[in-house]
């Protein structure tokens, strides 16, 4: 397990802070640091403090980033410009936006039950935070090499749920409280295809560490198992609350769902929470399915991470401009009928597979994978099948309309 | 072990996203099941039959133009129409092509709005909304080549249009006859064939050729249901008698029924726009002899008309004076609004909404 004075990052402004033998061999700069080896320990906080401020306020830029990169390019899929006023393309819109937003009165209505409702947003933003504690955003770059980091991940979104049912409830809104149990039943449903599609990541690491993950990912886990990617992917759509599983804030249904009752920074709160877990949960798919920050070694390792991020982020965005939204009833269908299934399919596939071998060669490993997807297509023919519209509505289109002469 | 559950009434409206202006909802429902629906309506109303009263005939045009304000121009024609039988007018040919031409592009711009607002309740975050729009987007500027104005039209006066047609007008026509059957198509290919769209629409909403017949519903919402009743081709006004066209019929009248008549019959008013365009000649847009200031013989008059939402007449009665000494609206909004509950009991919550966006309904027209 790599502890975390592997990492580049925390070894470089650590060996600035102390003058330690240990730095000798990577930067040879001892001497430079000003704390002597015996107070090592404040030097250890000092830098663990300057990386989670650099950390949390990276992942506030992000969200800012994705704010306006997301209304931009929502913007674009429905041929208008989107926002365009503030600074050079419109980039400062955001921060106009925070900005309007700390200013907003700050109503909490009567009827609402003032603890939970005020603890509501803090704990939609705490948990999203510390999933950034195990990403490993390029080589020898991360904060944690946790050796549970999967789980950990797996344990940490859930909590938003409770979050939900608190904003929900707390608020003493009927849409609220119908979003927030629609929450509920959705979120708890697509946690167990979550969990299981990773089971299928797991197998093939043969460890939970997130770093190992990446490491054996000698074919990205995406092509090697299609199945897993995309039962992963949904079920993180649906985990995000985002289109086309938004039925918990439901805008053309429950106005805004949880959210109804909220206003100024604590909406704010709930804002950045919802982005922030938008870019966390892009994060963990380029880790456990994308290969993390592996790539042709042209650029830096960091690069390929961004550039796999950013294309992961905006595939969210490209659903969120396409797909009109499920019923409740179908959200639920599609979890336990197709996902879990699906989840199961994959496992026992992988399984099968790391039986037959055990230690696969490169060219084995392309085999496993030509199998992976004859299974990925001939399994989701069969659902296609069974769950999808009936064959006699599918061709609806041309035989059901009639013109009359 | 059973949980005990019970209803919750929810007030849906008259300020909410989806229901299309200022119509109320009483829900009752049961987890996600809607068990009484009881709509409230009066929250637009402005009294526009009473203020008809007061104004002369070629006033009350403008009254109109408020009352179903996504399809102004039908509302102009009904009325028209309406006021040249009372008062026995004859208008000019080219006066009833331009009004054609002008009620056939606010039907493709009415039922682009309503398609779209359909698919904005099903929650496709505006996307297909704002291709629409873009396409509604040209009708407007269209009509504000033929009158200055986009949305409250006013263009229609008894005996013909107000003004003819600058030059500008029939090549950006033409263009749009064009570009508009792929932007047909392109819609169509996105939505009807997506299969989130397919199971949130089909055999949700299904209003049989019977109870429809019984509840006096009209327009798109009727074809859908199977009965081939088009006031165009049943009883022609205008030059409706000149042009062929066909009707589409839906089967079953469910919610994708409503959503693909809509769509048939935007390529059908194309037809019609072309051979609009074919049939117009030169000459006066309004006879000179008929008065702005009209005096009807006493009497009273009922012409109805096909407007997108169904079938829209103004009844008027003259006293022989300058206005009208009654007139009532039959408004298909309102009429189409009335089997809503019947429609959605035992659906889920959100069914509710997209069959009530399927009926496009318009509270202006509503309360009037």
């Amino acid at each position: 397990m790599n502890t975390v004075m592997d990492s580049v990052v925390f070894k470089f402004i650590y060996c600035h802070l102390v003058s330690s033998n240990e730095c000798v061999d990577s930067f040879r700069i001892l001497g430079s640091g000003f704390i002597s080896e015996k107070y090592s320990i404040i030097g250890f906080l000092i830098t663990s403090l300057i990386l989670i401020l650099i950390l949390i306020n990276g992942a506030l830029v992000g969200v800012l980033a994705l704010i306006w990169g997301e209304r931009r390019l929502i913007g674009r899929f429905q041929a208008r410009l989107g926002p365009n006023r503030w600074g050079p393309w419109g980039i400062f819109t955001p921060v106009a936006d925070a900005i309007k937003v700390m200013f907003k009165e700050d109503i909490s209505p009567r009827l609402s039950d003032k603890f939970v409702f005020v603890l509501a947003p803090v704990l939609m933003v705490i948990p999203v935070l510390m999933i950034f504690a195990v990403i490993p955003f390029g080589k020898a770059t991360f904060l944690t090499d946790l050796n549970v980091g999967v789980l950990f991940i797996l344990a940490i979104t859930s909590t938003n749920t409770l979050s939900v049912l608190m904003a929900g409830w707390g608020s003493g809104n009927r849409y609220g409280i119908i979003g927030g149990l629609r929450a509920v039943a959705m979120l708890l449903s697509y946690e167990i295809p979550m969990a299981l599609a990773a089971v299928g990541v797991i197998l093939m690491a043969g460890s939970l560490s997130i770093i190992k993950v990446i490491e054996s990912q000698t074919i990205p886990f995406a092509i090697f198992q299609p199945l897993g990617f995309l039962t992963f992917l949904i079920a993180a759509t649906a985990e995000l609350n985002r289109s086309p599983f938004d039925i918990t804030e439901a805008e053309s249904e429950l106005i805004a769902g949880y959210m109804t009752e909220y206003s100024s920074m604590k909406f704010g709160l709930f804002f950045l929470g919802e982005f922030m877990a938008t870019i966390a949960a892009s994060a963990v798919i380029v880790c456990l399915f994308l290969g993390g920050w592996r790539g042709p070694e042209i650029i830096p390792s960091h690069f390929w991470f961004l550039i796999k991020w950013i294309l992961m982020i905006c595939v969210f965005i490209w659903f969120r401009a396409t797909f009109p939204r499920l019923r409740v009833d179908q959200i639920m269908e599609l979890a336990w009928k197709a996902l879990f299934e699906l989840t199961l399919i994959n496992i026992l596939a992988v399984a099968i597979l790391m039986l037959i071998w055990p230690d696969p060669t490169i060219l084995e490993l392309w085999i496993m994978t030509g199998i992976n997807w004859i299974i990925f297509f001939v399994s989701l023919w069969i659902f296609g099948k069974l769950l999808g519209p009936k064959p006699e509505q599918k061709d609806g289109v041309s035989r059901k309309i009639v013109l009359q002469k | 072990m059973s949980i005990r559950t019970e209803p919750v009434t929810m007030n849906v409206g008259p300020i909410h996203p989806s229901t299309h202006g200022v119509f109320r909802m009483r829900v009752t429902f049961d987890g996600e099941e809607i068990i009484d629906v009881e709509p409230v309506i009066g929250y637009l109303h402005r009294g526009s039959e009473k203020l008809a009263e007061e104004r002369t005939y070629t006033q009350v045009v403008t009254l109109t133009d408020r009352m179903d304000y996504v399809a102004s121009m039908t509302n102009n024609q009904s009325y028209i129409l309406s006021v040249e039988k009372l008062a026995g007018i004859t208008p000019s040919p080219r006066g009833v092509w331009l009004r054609m031409i002008a009620s056939e592009l606010q039907r493709i711009a009415s039922h682009a709005v309503a398609n779209g607002f359909l698919i904005n309740d099903l929650g496709a975050w505006h996307t297909p909304l704002l291709y629409m729009l873009r396409e509604r987007e040209k009708i407007l500027e269209m009509f504000e080549m033929l009158c200055g104005a986009r949305i409250t039209n006013s263009y229609l006066r008894p005996g013909g249009v107000f003004m003819d047609a600058p030059d500008q007008f029939w090549p950006a026509l033409n263009r749009f006859l064009d570009e508009m059957p792929h932007r047909i198509d392109d819609i169509e290919n996105l939505l009807s064939t997506n299969e989130i769209v397919l199971i949130r629409t089909q055999n949700v909403g299904v209003l049989k050729k019977d109870e429809c017949l019984n509840a006096s519903i009209t327009g798109p919402v009727l074809r859908a249901s199977g009965v081939d009743w088009d006031l165009r081709h049943k009883n022609p006004y205008d030059y409706y008698d000149q042009i062929s066209f066909s009707r589409p019929l839906g089967e079953i009248g469910d919610n994708h029924d409503r959503f693909l008549v809509r769509i048939f019959e935007m390529r059908e008013s194309l037809k019609i726009l072309r051979q609009c365009i074919e049939n117009i000649q030169p000459g006066p847009v309004r006879p000179k002899e008929v008065p702005f200031l009209v005096r009807p013989p006493k009497g009273d008059s009922y012409v109805p008309i096909e407007s997108p939402k169904g079938e829209l007449g103004f009844y008027l009665v003259s006293d022989g004076g300058v206005s009208p000494f009654r007139c009532h609206v039959r408004a298909p909004s309102f009429i189409n609004l009335t089997l809503l509950r019947e429609m959605v009991l035992g659906d889920k919550i959100a069914d509710l909404f997209v069959t009530f966006g399927s009926l496009d309904v318009n509270m202006g027209e509503v309360d009037r």
